[in-house]
């Protein structure tokens, strides 16, 4: 079975209007491909496609996950096998500990009948927190309520180190984040790199990749990938802006 | 005259001989309280106290006292195993009678004692504070019958400066068809005390009609910190609860009241809360988990008499099926009550098209420099919400609950004590798990 994140032809709308228009991109386990595009490209759509978001409508193409077409399941049933998306605006939840919200995501990955042991559970998350210099309090706040853009961002990633996925989507993460907070995300981020994961790192700005080098850029423009390249290709748009590729593009 | 009173609720006064020797005034405050519960009227709906509410509720009959039960030894224990952690005192009433005490630690000099017992060896400092509200949200009918019957629940008292941080406990437990109790809780904190009640009313069985005619007066003093929290879970068809609940907090002295609701097929809960002094500050919590045909009915008073008070008032609550709940809502700032701060808020989470959730908040101010704000929501999990939680892998119906779950633990967590908080989460999460 391949172990990539497979996406073919990917054609998705919402409200009618197509936004993604035919999207092609494979991210194999162990790498770390980063998606550029300027504001309206589609890059928030693909995340929230591949999330299952039910807003937005596939209308053609498919995304295969490890072999598994994840089109077939549910929102909650793509995270339980591995997928999972780092919001670009992290949702509040009232009333609901940042412990107890991440016991109960662990524990819908377990077996029915089986109960997640508290003592390894706070172990692992106290270890996860400090290396993201988070305070213990945030244990027992609510679930991004009152927390501010970094903090939020910090929690996202946090989740992402309990969870463990195959493949992290993470959607604009560094929007909102000063150079500090930056640089923490992306170390939480970077130590997670393995052989047995992959990334997917959208964003608007170069400035994320220079702490989280990516082994591939792709450039999003209208729906579709329209460059392919290396981290140096990243640079590249940051010195000569979008409309370097997107004249480009209208030239052709 | 009382002879032609059209209330026939009872055959005769519910009262009980414990046969004890009770104080003249405790005897004649019963006899005329008796005889001015006849004379009142049944709530009306010209009464604008009792707009919204479905009177068919309050037309009582064949209601009498609760006689001894039979299974006050299971009761106890059901009790014992389910109570919260950590407590200075446990009593267990059923059927208004005193089946268990057990006290853990008290402050010395701390008077904690059941009523009747209070009247007799402490008469005259029960007398000095017992049933003094003479304000009414429309239930002074229902005032007038608990004087005229009580004889049940807790006088509290601690002396100036005595502190305990763990809960008092008690347990009501009503068990039989018709039959009535009359939970008392009279707490007094003298200056700078600090204490924290915790009281849960249950019924026996699933499938009695019971009736909880409950009264509550707390009172804290100089610079006093009083916490009293009730939880109401009981069966949730049968049973009535009626509460009433008054507060008056003197000189930088605070009070928190709160009131959970999970049971009982109809309730009707007042809350007054006075202002007494400069520096007087009250919270008033609730949160209610409505499903079914259940009707939850609160009207509450924030009643600010001196410069320089506060409250803040927060109702939560989460509706499914047909329930329905009713908020009704007062801040009155009184006359030369400058500088007073005031917020009120009623949240309703609607689970099903048929809930109903009525909100009436209220301001009346006659003071200047004054702050207050007032707020009723009602709506339903946002889908991004929902969205957010499955993107972690929770199903949508697990995420719901725990969304809702939150949403009435928002003003859980507003109170002391861990143990407490964790008790009453546990209600209401045992209670979320019953509905799915």
């Amino acid at each position: 079975m391949s172990q990539t994140l497979n996406i073919q032809n990917l054609h998705a709308s919402v409200d009618g209007n197509e936004i993604l228009k035919g999207l092609d991109l494979e991210v194999p386990k162990g790498e770390v491909h980063a998606i550029m595009g300027p504001n309206g490209s589609g890059k928030s759509t693909l995340s929230k496609v591949l999330a299952g978001h039910e807003d937005y409508e596939v209308t053609d193409g498919q995304v295969m996950m490890d072999g598994i077409d994840l089109m077939d399941l549910e929102i909650d049933e793509r995270s339980r096998e591995g997928l999972f998306l780092a919001f670009q605006y992290p949702h509040e939840i009232p009333g609901v500990s940042n412990a107890n919200f991440l016991r109960a995501a662990l524990q819908a990955r377990l077996p029915k009948g089986e109960e997640i042991d508290a003592v390894g559970f706070y172990k692992e998350m106290y270890a996860k927190m400090d290396a993201l210099s988070m305070d213990r309090k945030f244990t027992g706040r609510a679930v991004n309520d009152g927390f501010s853009g970094g903090e939020k961002k910090r929690n996202e990633i946090l989740q992402m180190m309990m969870l463990e996925p195959s493949y992290a989507i993470l959607d604009e993460t560094d929007s909102g984040l000063d150079i500090d907070a930056l640089k923490i995300v992306a170390e939480g981020v970077n130590r997670m790199r393995c052989p047995e994961r992959g990334f997917l790192v959208i964003t608007h700005y170069q400035r994320l990749l220079d702490y989280i080098v990516p082994d591939v850029v792709h450039v999003l423009f209208d729906g579709k990938i329209i460059k392919t390249g290396g981290k140096e290709l990243a640079h590249e748009l940051e010195e000569k802006g979008y409309d370097w590729l997107t004249n480009e593009l209208v030239a052709v | 005259m009382a002879e032609e009173s059209p209330v026939s609720w009872f055959a005769a006064p519910p009262v009980f001989d414990l046969g004890l020797e009770l104080p003249d005034w405790y005897l004649k405050l019963q006899e005329t309280s008796w005889q001015t519960f006849l004379t009142l009227p049944e709530p009306a709906r010209t009464d604008q106290n009792w707009r919204f509410s479905d009177l068919k509720k309050v037309r009582f009959s064949e209601l009498q006292a609760a006689r001894p039960a039979e299974n006050a030894e299971a009761l106890v224990q059901r009790a014992k195993a389910e109570r919260a952690e950590d407590f200075a005192a446990h009593f267990v009433f059923v059927n208004n009678r005193l089946v268990h005490s057990e006290i853990n630690e008290l402050p010395a000099g701390v008077i904690c004692l059941p009523l009747n017992e209070a009247l007799v060896e402490c008469g005259d400092l029960v007398r000095n504070h017992f049933m003094k509200e003479e304000g009414s949200l429309g239930g002074a009918k229902f005032a007038a019958l608990h004087a005229a019957a009580t004889l049940s629940g807790l006088f509290i008292y601690f002396p100036q400066g005595s502190t305990c941080n763990s809960p008092i406990l008690t347990h009501h437990f009503a068990s039989g068809d018709f039959n009535c109790v009359f939970p008392h809780m009279l707490v007094v904190a003298e200056d700078q005390a600090e204490v924290s009640v915790l009281e849960t009313f249950e019924t026996a069985a699933d499938d009695e009609q019971t009736f909880f005619f409950a009264n509550t007066d707390l009172i804290a003093n100089n610079g006093a910190n009083l916490q009293y929290v009730a939880l109401q879970d009981e069966s949730d068809h049968g049973p009535k609860h009626i509460q009433l609940n008054s507060s008056r907090v003197g000189r930088d002295a605070n009070i928190k009241a709160a009131f959970v609701n999970l049971g009982a097929a109809w309730v009707r809960q007042e809350a007054i809360a006075r202002m007494m002094e400069e520096g007087s500050d009250c919270q008033v919590f609730s949160a209610n988990l409505a499903n079914g045909i259940q009707e939850y009915d609160q009207r509450t008073l924030q009643s600010h008499e001196a410069q320089h008070t506060t409250s803040d008032l927060l109702f939560k609550n989460a509706l499914y099926d047909q329930a329905r709940t009713i908020f009704a809502g007062l801040i009155e700032v009184q006359a030369g009550s400058h500088h007073t701060d005031s917020y009120q808020t009623c949240r309703n989470l609607l689970g099903s098209d048929q809930a109903e959730a009525n909100a009436m908040p209220g301001l009346e101010i006659d003071a200047d420099q004054v702050k207050c704000s007032h707020g009723s929501t009602s709506g339903q999990i946002s889908d991004e919400e929902i969205f957010y939680l499955q993107a972690r892998g929770i199903p949508a119906e697990q995420a719901r609950q725990i969304i809702s779950l939150g949403f009435l633990n928002e003003s859980i967590t507003r109170l002391k004590s861990e143990s407490v908080q964790n008790y009453l989460f546990d209600r209401v999460a045992r209670k979320f798990k019953s509905l799915s």
